[in-house]
């Protein structure tokens, strides 16, 4: 009995593996969860940053100039509305632009494409999607305004809120794309064939079946696109004109500013923005746009995330 | 006419298949999907071609001189060195801190961290950590390494220097990089860990010998992408600091001064001169997106040719 056990023992002690084995295991294990907790440490400090400086900057600005009709920081004039109505226009032509040209694209490539076409078509997507946004506001600027909004729309203006909305809406066309893509492409196969199988047409079964099947998923992605658009800066500040102010208007043919727009704008201000005296800095304003801004897009991706976790439960 | 009939009720059950309407629509429907591939082609290829239509003077003019000379208030003689530096160094900071992290945090969150309700949110909490504002990210520089940490990452340049650029970006880009690293890591078969533990091996033995050699590939390219990415990455410059006017050359001081000084970097150098009135500085930031371009082309490039080398491998 007593050698049974002391065998069992051994075996039990063996199988655990040598002592540093296990410890260099618990170090790995250690440095590695270290590591993931990294990015909450992240979330807690931009939370704290954004609402500590919000904080401080509501305690010493008067409350009335958030109403006062327009945006221009250096007087002290906080118009949100005016902000908020250009991110408004901004987002809404980007997502007329992208949402046809990227459900458009992501439909051909899942349920069009053969393989070999797939290969020389996504690739178009992915470069575009590398693309700096810096180097699209420069050809919103120099193309896109003299040619179409000018040319069509008959804007005066060398900086317009569409050449902005427009070269917004080329940058969230891939994102589209790709996410829709994902759920119609996760749609099972058997579903088309039964489709098939009773006389449909290939139309038919991608806009009667396909397009059905993965609605969750493309809600998702056209959600994910106004979360983009709503948060692009660079494009918005060189297309639009970062003059510094903004007026209440939905005025597409004209320069204005959306809330990320204004951000830039206050941190690349001239030190009259950063020193305005009576206890209160114009500049700090920007950490009450950075939380708006933070809060509307942690919404939108927290409403597409229970999409696509719809999507999956629905597969 | 017994060959004859068959062949005639042949024609007639393939026209009764067909339908009585004509697949005209079906075709104008699959070509106008197509269409709407291609207008992103389009809009990328005219894109390309009016950066390099308006850089092209500058670039014949001048040549590589454009590239060596330093940042200056007179068209002539402005160049983007300083940029090209400011941002090289901006990205060692990112691939020494986002990218090992970032590969770090996704192995413990596929390959160690059981299904737990606080594994799930820590996910989620990443997932959307990268859809937050590149501009966020900016405030979050300016109010925390610039702000609070100041004493480490500047005290004579009010922290707007080359740390707090690049820990903004390394903090940026992490996300990013967990959720591709996570992605590769998903695409090992089962088989590989199983056959691993099979014969003994520790959960970091299976990971570090069978499981990242097998992802490698992947991993990469998204370290790659996700360097290009900050490389291109104007807005939270803008608030961290990076100068957008005359920067001074440099005289020779210490590595240690040198990242806590001030600095500038190539988007930084486009969105100012974008904003010059003026042909000529038109064509001088047409020259300097080519150079940022060609940069971010090669890196992709370079990521694609590394993948199929380690590929051959596998």
């Amino acid at each position: 009995m007593a050698t049974v056990a002391a065998q069992d023992e051994r075996v039990r002690a063996s199988l655990r593996g040598r002592a540093g084995r296990r410890r260099k295991e618990r170090v790995v294990g250690g440095v590695l969860a270290g590591a993931s907790i990294v990015s909450i440490v992240i979330s807690v400090a931009i939370v704290l940053a954004l609402v500590f400086r919000t904080a401080n900057f509501l305690a010493h600005v008067e409350w009335s100039s958030m109403w006062s009709g327009i945006w221009r920081p250096r007087q002290l004039q906080f118009d949100l509305l005016a902000l908020f109505l250009g991110s408004l226009v901004v987002t809404g032509i980007a997502m007329i632009v992208a949402t046809p040209l990227g459900l458009g694209a992501a439909m051909y490539l899942s349920e069009y494409a053969k393989p070999r076409a797939r290969r020389i078509l996504k690739p178009v997507l992915e470069t575009l999607a590398g693309i700096p946004s810096i180097v699209i506001g420069f050809f919103a600027f120099t193309l896109i305004n003299p040619a179409i909004v000018k040319g069509i729309f008959g804007a005066t203006s060398p900086f317009t809120m569409m050449a902005a909305g427009i070269g917004v809406g080329i940058l969230t066309i891939p994102l589209i794309a790709s996410v829709a893509e994902d759920a119609m492409y996760a749609v099972p196969g058997s579903l088309r064939e039964a489709a098939y199988g009773i006389g449909a047409r290939r139309r038919t079964v991608s806009l009667r079946v396909v397009f059905p099947a993965a609605i969750s998923g493309i809600v998702a992605a056209l959600i994910l696109g106004i979360s983009r658009a709503l948060g692009e800066t660079m494009v918005v500040a060189i297309a639009a004109g970062a003059t510094g102010n903004a007026t209440r208007t939905i005025n597409p043919l004209v320069g204005n500013q959306t809330i990320t727009a204004a951000i830039a704008s206050l941190a690349i201000g001239s030190d009259q923005v950063k020193t305005t005296g009576q206890g209160l800095n114009a500049f700090e304003v920007l950490y009450l746009l950075g939380l708006i801004l933070f809060v509307f897009t942690l919404l939108l991706n927290v409403v597409s995330e229970r999409f696509v976790r719809r999507l999956r439960r629905f597969h | 006419m017994a060959s004859l009939a068959p062949a005639a009720s042949r024609t007639s059950v393939e026209l009764a298949l067909q339908g009585n309407r004509n697949d005209v629509r079906d075709r104008v429907f699959s070509a106008a999907l197509l269409l709407t591939l291609l207008i992103s082609l389009f809009v990328l290829i005219v894109l390309l071609w009016t950066v390099v239509a308006e850089a092209w003077p500058v670039l014949t003019d001048r040549g590589f001189g454009f590239v060596t000379a330093n940042v200056s208030s007179f068209e002539s003689r402005a160049g983007v060195r300083q940029g090209l530096i400011g941002s090289v160094i901006l990205i060692m900071f990112v691939a020494v801190i986002a990218v090992p992290l970032g590969i770090a945090a996704a192995i413990y969150l596929q390959e160690y961290a059981r299904d737990t309700r606080f594994n799930r949110a820590l996910i989620s909490n990443i997932r959307n950590l990268a859809g937050v504002p590149s501009i966020v990210y900016g405030i979050l520089g300016v109010a925390v390494f610039a702000g609070t940490l100041r004493s480490i990452t500047g005290p004579d340049s009010a922290g707007l220097s080359y740390i707090s650029g690049g820990l903004t970006l390394a903090v940026l880009v992490m996300p990013f990089m967990i959720i591709i690293t996570m992605e590769a890591l998903r695409t090992v078969p089962r088989g590989i860990r199983e056959a691993a533990y099979g014969v003994g091996a520790t959960r970091w033995e299976v990971v570090r010998s069978h499981v990242l050699p097998y992802a490698a590939p992947g991993v990469f390219t998204g370290a790659i992408l996700a360097l290009a990415r900050a490389f291109g990455e104007t807005a939270p410059l803008l608030l961290v600091g990076a100068v957008t006017g005359y920067l001074s050359p440099g005289g020779s001081s210490g590595l240690l001064e040198t990242l806590q000084g001030k600095y500038t970097a190539l988007p930084t150098i486009i969105f100012n001169w974008a904003r010059q009135p003026g042909e000529e500085w038109r064509g001088l930031t047409a020259a300097a997106i080519v150079v940022l371009l060609v940069v971010i082309l090669i890196v992709n490039l370079v990521a694609i040719l590394l993948r199929n080398r380690y590929e051959r491998k596998w």
